[in-house]
């Protein structure tokens, strides 16, 4: 029979050990992406377009697809999700359709995203005519990260003490204007984190592209958003073929060939900065709203 | 779910609202149409699912669909059996519990009752960042560095295979079992442990025979809605399991999970309409069905816990 204190220790190191595993295969990965694709990352490879011969391969059509699907799904998700939030925190009564939108939005974040490409796909890109466009595939992205901003949001909303609203209504406000000016800006340290993890989620996902018809090879880039004509500004591209960084990686992944191996590390290296950059800008907000809030 | 607070929040009366404002009424109409939209969310994903899918069978009889070994529904000769890919999706499921769940529960008891609050401010956002990693990215991992690792112990390893992919999905979701397990334990009250102390017993003991037990509710919650994280995974057992539907248990094998048909058919370009179309709806259909029932079991658990307080 071992001693407590042995039996105690063990435990304690056998939790800590498994909680280093796991963050060690983070850092693996990590590791294994930069020892593969960091002799990628060059000039020529973010300038260049997708190719049969690897060593000319890049990702020009990638990385510009991805910064246009991200606007499209932020435009979508942030205005209706902060909206629906506030809306179920705010204003909605105890009453049966409270709580089946309550339970409607726990539900959703547990859908699987290719089943949301899956209802994109029905509904967007045929039922809608949107076609396999950068539309259609900021729209599904941001349904798919619907849930995650309302739930995030109404925990940033929830954090403001009633003392607030009600020093507010004292004064003669009404519900609008407290929550516009009171509630909404004291909660906008929250707001802010939840939708940058959200948009983080986002950027790489990969499912539910394949299903609306992300390219897997694409050698030129949509319209730009300006034209010569008045009124110079164009939405010509909402409607163009795109691809995505995820997808690129995915179809240099599925190659045989071992220098497609390369590419595909130095996509994923690029997506990883991107989503640790939005990981740690999400901390960081959380870390500065947080000391300038003082109840 | 909405908490019951001790008092419902002040609500200012409503006829003032209107006389002053009559935008109010607009704003707050245009909010709760913003609220719905969470609902047609909901309508959109099902009503395609069983439109496209009543059309599936009105081609294929549900008895085939369900008894048949065999899934080739874009061969010369066509089978509609979906056995092989909710098999192909079992096994990885059961390969990536074996690991999330385990470890999870470990890591989740650690912080809960071990770590210092310095160390659990520190690791737990690096614990998220295992979320934050695109899942194509840990479908690279699982094939090019995972599966050469396994090929070591078992050199007749093939290239594709369901550990590696379910070995991997288990690492992406050890975050999440962990932190689920540890928001279950933190909601036992502090009185509890405290009995505990003032009768002798070790920081272990405490653990195993008191916070344990009495978070059981939420923790089974948590291993109940990593199944459904695990089913719904996609890029990794797309890239690393293979896309060949297998009717096997053998996790050494290749097979083909219900995600990675509906990737493999979505790659390719088949004709909207065809009966290759609607297959993948209703491979969707039975994904959507097993993941809402793991869903719902895991609110139903997480919702008992928080009622024993």
């Amino acid at each position: 029979m071992m001693s407590r204190q042995l039996r105690e220790g063990l435990f304690a190191v056998a939790g800590l050990l498994t909680m280093l595993v796991a963050l060690f295969a983070l850092g693996a990965l990590l590791a294994g992406l930069a020892m593969d694709g960091w002799d990628r990352l060059s000039w020529r490879f973010f300038a260049s377009y997708p190719s049969r011969f690897p060593e000319q391969a890049g990702i020009l059509a990638a990385w510009v697809g991805t910064v246009l699907v991200m606007v499209v799904t932020a435009f979508a998700a942030v205005p209706l999700g902060l909206a629906a939030a506030v809306y179920l925190e705010e204003y909605a009564p105890t009453h049966w359709l409270t709580d089946l939108i309550d339970i409607n939005v726990a539900n959703l974040a547990g859908v699987p995203s290719i089943v949301y490409g899956l209802m994109a796909l029905g509904l967007f890109v045929y039922r809608f005519g949107l076609g396999h466009s950068v539309l259609t595939a900021g729209l599904t992205l941001a349904l798919l990260i619907l849930p995650m901003v309302i739930i995030a949001t109404r925990e940033a909303i929830r954090s403001v003490p009633d003392g607030v609203r009600e020093a507010a209504y004292a004064l003669g406000a009404t519900k609008w204007q407290t929550v516009k000016d009171h509630v909404v800006p004291y909660s906008m340290g929250g707001i802010l984190t939840g939708i940058i993890l959200a948009l983080s989620r986002a950027i790489g996902e990969t499912a539910p592209l394949i299903t609306v018809g992300a390219l897997s090879f694409i050698a030129f880039l949509p319209h730009p958003p300006w034209q010569a004509e008045f009124p110079f500004v164009s939405f010509q591209w909402l409607l163009d073929p795109f691809t995505v960084l995820p997808m690129q990686m995915f179809n240099w992944v599925s190659r045989p060939q071992e220098e497609f191996h390369r590419n595909a590390a130095g996509a994923g290296l690029v997506l990883m900065a991107m989503t640790l950059a939005m990981n740690a800008l999400a901390i960081y907000v959380r870390a500065r709203f947080r000391k300038r809030i003082r109840w | 779910m909405k908490t019951e607070g001790p008092e419902p929040r002040f609500q200012p009366v409503r006829s003032a609202g209107i006389l002053r404002r009559p935008g109010e009424r607009a704003i707050e109409a245009m909010l709760l149409a913003a609220a719905l939209a969470s609902v047609a969310i909901t309508l959109g994903i099902v009503g395609v699912l069983l439109y496209e899918s009543a059309a599936f069978f009105r081609q294929v009889a549900p008895l085939e669909f369900f008894t048949d070994t065999q899934w080739t529904p874009l061969f010369s000769e066509p089978r509609y059996g979906i056995a092989p890919l909710v098999c192909g999706t079992v096994v990885t499921t059961a390969v990536a519990l074996a690991v999330a769940v385990p470890a999870g529960t470990i890591v989740a008891v650690y912080l809960s009752e071990y770590a210092s609050p310095l160390l659990r401010e520190i690791v737990k956002p690096v614990m998220e960042l295992l979320s934050a990693v695109p899942t194509v990215v840990y479908g690279y991992f699982a094939l090019l560095f995972v599966t050469p690792l396994l090929q070591r112990v078992w050199p007749e390893l093939p290239g594709f295979n369901m550990l590696s992919a379910g070995l991997v999905i288990g690492v992406m979701i050890i975050p999440y079992v962990s932190s689920v397990s540890e928001d279950a334990m933190r909601a036992v009250p502090l009185s509890l442990r405290e009995g505990s102390y003032a009768l002798g017993a070790t920081r272990m003991q405490t653990a195993v025979r008191v916070v344990v037990p009495c978070a059981l509710s939420g923790m089974a919650a948590a291993y109940v809605l990593a199944v459904s994280r695990a089913i719904g995974e996609t890029m990794v057992v797309a890239i690393a399991a293979g896309m060949q539907p297998t009717l096997t248990w053998n996790p050494l094998e290749p097979a083909a999970t219900l995600t990675a048909y509906i990737v493999q058919v979505s790659l390719g370009d088949l004709p909207h309409g065809s009966i290759g179309y609607r297959t993948i709806f209703a491979a969707g259909l039975v994904l959507f069905l097993m993941t809402l029932a793991f869903n719902i079991a895991g609110h139903v658990l997480r919702k008992r816990l928080y009622q024993a307080y």
